[in-house]
């Protein structure tokens, strides 16, 4: 729920131990401890309200999720009462599940399709095409591309409902092509296209701060010695900023893999030919009542979250290591 | 008002650092004093363990004739003047001021108008309803000062007080400074690394170094005789010149050359004791003819210092003994030719011996090896030593 | 030697090293290729960006909204629908109250921990708090939606605003604590110490000096969690059972899948309204403080 990136931007990414960089060299550390004379008692307490909120609805649903993955727990019926362990059924079913599997495969064809190739791509394009411009034409792009970016959800699924209607729809009088259903025959594409329209704001913002740290004499330099855009890119500007392409990555994908927005627009079908994962499990387990098997699921989506965030943090601290 | 009095202090940080070694100093009422060293040396933390921003982890603080040890900060009496001034950004100039009566619960008018009446002691009148962002570097002491002085003290406590100035305003600051502390006749504590600031302010100054005091005195006793070679070349503008010497019967043989044994060190010396000669390059006095029992060498470097000039010269080493420099000052006018020959002769009563880097014959100099600094000294008097 | 004359200028192609270099025509034939190309892409991105949107811009105003984006014939009659619908107005009352509600706990408790976390030496400190960091990313709404309904459940938080605010205020915590503890770090202690030798207590100290200082990254904190309340849709949607109860976003979503003909006069001014606050915050913060992009401030 909570869709934060620990700041992108270097500059403020030192915030572990950044007291210590400030410190008059020959002045021992501890002289920074307790300045306000809080003392560990009464800072345990300001700690804790926030703490026991983390836990409860942070820890200990992460943990609930692997317990339910292993019963037979249902919403109604006699397994809810009584719910049953079940070891791992859950999830050899899971496997076995033709369902399961091409939600996989659709939920990957949405963030490769959307995130990688569509948020990214089509950001790194924006931010480079305007990367030397300050005029009005920047600021429009800017604006209706982050406009997209902060509009609630469901107020944007309408939107594009609107736009890809079968019959009255902008695009198909637009395009000339009346009674195309868009949502109904290219599901998967729609709602990719949709979210790439949706999140492109933060790879636009973030490829523009950094392609502000490649140094325009290098660019100069390379143009000079007559480098194509393509070797420009290349050789000058990809090697600087390749921390920001990995964060940007890492972070758009975790974010796409876990959205739920689809949901408003498509509910999955027609056929189940845009269930991605979420919608799967909100399937699975809230309408068909299945809280097990979902929790099987949503477990195996925080494993793969994990791994990706895991993977986003070791090279955030490559990249202070890097720069010590 | 008050005298502060630390008894064996000091402070072991966790973790092993020692800020603080032992320390025992008395600071009598009324005095402005400083505490002087280079970064590190424990300075500032003896400043903050007065304030009772740290807590000393053995020995006593006393300030007047209370224990305030174990005391919080806020009930010791003191008034602290941080390097940066902390003035809270949030507040206009009056709030500031009047912050630490709204602490004691005092109403809003009678802080108004106290803050009115400090502000007007030190010309701030104008800028009550500023902010702090809004004022120079010297208005924004000004309202430290005043901030502090609001609550009357017994003692002011003032880090770096001077080091956020740029220097025209850093001498205009020190002398406003100066008068301010006689005027208020308030004891005065203050922390610098600028030896020449703590000369020119300080009734009396502690030299410190590794946490420990090396020296307390005057600020003549510490500049013409200082107890030690880390004071001798820690303080003054141009640091002491020391060269290695050796007695000879009632003599000191530098660089070949029979100087004057001092007089003070004549007792403790004997024949063929290997020392540290020491003279301030002030205390020199360079000549361009040839001269009897005079330091010679070739002249290398002459840097102007306005009214007078700094000659370096290199004496020539006897003996398979490696050449040493030797700097002298000498006035307007009377500068060397580069490459020239100098003889140079130090003035009487003006020069030091030194061995294991302590002041031979350190009688009323004001004193100290390791430990104790003698208490008992008021209004800028002379401290005893042990030795 | 590719970009275009208006960015390369004199220098870069009297100064060109490439003795092959063709006649400036050629340069401004290659240069213009570019440029038009640029241009080009430029539109298209406007276009594609525009085009969602234009509906919400002209179809509250539409004397006959349709599902079709056309050029108004103005009125402002479409926005009566909102009060004759029983939901619209009380739904967007509930997000206020949902965000304005998770925004006070979060910045609350995140202010009190990040200060606590900021100034007492925990052994532990900054391996807890990226522990925490990184479980909030991880344990996603949607990741954990069958636990949350369950313990929802269990702790009688289902169909509760409270429950709504207290699960959204324990996923956005972690975030916000990072967040204001940067802010703290950067705060000098001077301060405190100079209030405390005056002799205020810890608790005047974080009243007096350290919140006041620190309000730019209170704010900062508000904002980004009243974003992402205000827009969430997952969460209010498993737990709130009474549409009295359901927030804009849910309340959105009903209007247009349930069944019969959408009442498109008041789904478009529903929906203009519904996000009338999100862009002025984000006006307001991004004129006010710069747009600092500390950690997405939005979703």
């Amino acid at each position: 729920m909570a869709r934060t990136t620990s700041p992108p931007d270097p500059t403020t990414a030192g915030a572990g131990g950044s007291a210590t960089g400030r410190d008059d060299p020959g002045t021992p550390l501890a002289r920074r401890a307790d300045a306000a004379g809080l003392g560990r008692a009464r800072a345990g307490g300001f700690v804790l309200p926030g703490l026991v909120l983390i836990v409860l609805f942070l820890v200990v649903p992460a943990l609930w999720t692997i317990y339910l993955g292993v019963t037979n727990y249902r919403l109604t019926g006699l397994a809810a009462a009584d719910p049953q362990v079940v070891g791992l059924d859950n999830y050899t079913a899971a496997l076995g599940d033709e369902r399961f599997r091409s939600s996989l495969w659709l939920t990957l064809q949405f963030v490769l399709g959307s995130a990688v190739i569509g948020q990214a791509g089509l950001g790194f394009a924006i931010a480079w095409s305007l990367r030397d411009r300050h005029g009005p034409v920047r600021r429009v792009v800017e604006a209706l591309v982050l406009l997209a970016w902060i509009l609630p959800s469901s107020v944007v699924a309408f939107l594009w409902i609107a736009l890809l209607d079968r019959d009255a729809g902008t695009l198909n009088a637009l395009l000339g092509t009346p009674g195309m259903a868009w949502l109904l025959d290219h599901p998967m594409l729609s709602v990719i296209l949709f979210n790439t329209w949706r999140g492109t704001a933060f790879s636009m913002m973030l490829y523009g701060a950094a392609l502000q740290n490649v140094p325009p004499s290098h660019l100069e330099t390379a143009r000079l010695a007559g480098a194509s855009t393509w070797q420009q890119l290349r050789d000058v500007v990809f090697p600087r900023i390749r921390g920001h392409v990995l964060t940007n990555l890492l972070l758009i994908s975790l974010w796409t893999f876990n959205d739920f927005t689809p949901f408003l627009i498509t509910a999955g079908g027609p056929e189940q030919r845009s269930e991605i994962l979420p919608v799967y499990v909100f399937k699975i387990a809230l309408s068909g009542g299945e809280l097990g098997f979902g929790a099987a699921i949503s477990f195996l989506m925080l494993l793969i979250n994990l791994v990706i965030a895991l993977v986003y943090l070791r090279t955030l601290g490559q990249r202070r290591e890097a720069r010590r | 008002m008050a005298a502060i009095t630390l008894r064996r202090l000091g402070k072991v940080y966790p973790g092993g650092v020692r800020a603080l070694d032992g320390l025992d100093l008395s600071i009598a009422d009324g005095e402005f004093f400083a505490l002087l060293g280079p970064s590190g040396c424990g300075k500032t933390t003896l400043l903050r363990t007065i304030a009772g921003l740290e807590v000393a982890t053995e020995g006593a603080v006393q300030i007047g004739d209370r224990d305030v040890t174990n005391l919080q900060p806020g009930r010791r009496d003191v008034a602290m003047v941080f390097q940066d001034y902390a003035l809270f950004p949030h507040m206009t100039v009056e709030e500031n001021i009047g912050y630490p009566l709204r602490i004691k619960k005092l109403p809003r008018s009678a802080r108004r108008d106290k803050a009115a009446e400090t502000a007007a002691e030190l010309g701030l009148t104008g800028l009550l309803d500023r902010r702090p962002g809004q004022l120079s570097g010297g208005q924004q002491q000004r309202v430290a000062l005043a901030r502090a002085m609001a609550c009357h003290p017994q003692v002011f406590l003032l880090d770096e007080p001077l080091s956020n100035l740029d220097a025209r305003l850093r001498l205009e600051a020190r002398t406003f400074l100066k008068r301010l502390q006689r005027e208020l006749g308030v004891t005065c504590v203050f922390v610098t690394h600028d030896q020449a600031e703590a000369l020119a302010l300080a009734d009396r100054i502690a030299v410190m170094e590794g946490g420990r005091i090396r020296q307390v005195g005057t600020p003549v006793e510490v500049f013409r005789r200082p107890a030690n070679t880390f004071v001798a070349g820690f303080i003054g503008s141009t640091p002491m010149n020391l060269l290695d010497a050796e007695v000879a019967g009632d003599a000191v043989v530098v660089a070949g050359t029979r100087l004057p044994l001092p007089e003070p060190a004549r007792a403790v010396v004997a024949d063929g004791d290997r020392v540290v000669y020491g003279v301030r390059p002030e205390y020199l006095d360079l000549h361009t003819a040839p001269l009897d029992d005079a330091l010679s060498g070739r002249v290398v470097v002459v840097e102007n210092l306005g009214s007078s000039s700094l000659v370096s010269l290199d004496l020539p080493g006897g003996d398979g003994v490696a050449g040493v420099g030797l700097q002298v000052v000498v006035p307007e006018g009377r500068e060397p030719e580069l490459g020239s020959t100098g003889w140079v002769v130090p003035r009487a009563g003006r020069s030091l011996l030194y061995r294991d880097g302590e002041l031979l014959g350190a009688d009323g100099g004001g004193v100290v090896g390791s430990g104790v600094v003698g208490a008992g000294a008021t209004g800028g008097g002379v401290v005893g030593g042990p030795a | 030697m590719t970009a275009g004359p208006r960015t390369t200028a004199g220098p870069a192609t009297s100064a060109d090293p490439v003795p092959t270099a063709g006649p400036g025509a050629a340069l401004g034939w290659r240069g213009a290729v570019v440029q038009i190309g640029r241009y080009t892409f430029v539109s298209v991105v406007l276009g594609f960006f525009a085009l969602p949107l234009l509906w919400l811009a002209t179809a509250p105003f539409d004397r006959t909204p349709t599902i079709t984006t056309s050029l108004p014939e103005f009125t402002l009659d479409n926005f009566r629908a909102l009060l004759d619908n029983p939901y619209a107005l009380r739904s967007l009352w509930n997000s206020i109250l949902l965000s304005g509600g998770t925004a006070v706990l979060v910045v609350t408790f995140a202010a009190l921990a990040a200060y606590a976390l900021s100034r007492v030496r925990v052994p532990g400190r900054d391996a807890l708090l990226y522990g925490l960091l990184l479980l909030s990313s991880i344990v996603t709404g949607t990741a954990t939606m069958v636990p949350l309904y369950e313990l929802a459940f269990r702790l009688n938080l289902i169909d509760s605003r409270l429950g709504v605010i207290l699960i959204l205020s324990g996923g956005l915590l972690p975030a916000a604590i990072f967040i204001l503890k940067d802010f703290m770090d950067s705060t000098p202690t001077s301060y405190e110490e100079s209030a405390r030798v005056f002799g205020a207590s810890p608790v005047q100290i974080v009243w007096q000096i350290v919140l006041p200082m620190v309000r730019p990254g209170l704010a900062t904190v508000a904002v980004w969690a009243v974003a992402n309340v205000w827009g969430n849709f997952l969460v209010p949607f498993l737990l709130l059972r009474n549409p009295e109860k359901a927030p804009a976003a849910v309340i959105m979503y009903t209007l247009y899948t349930e069944g019969g003909q959408a009442n498109l006069a008041l789904l478009s001014t529903f929906s203009l309204l519904y996000s009338l606050p999100v862009v002025l915050m984000f006006v307001f913060v991004s004129s006010r403080y710069g747009f600092r992009f500390h950690g997405g401030i939005k979703r």
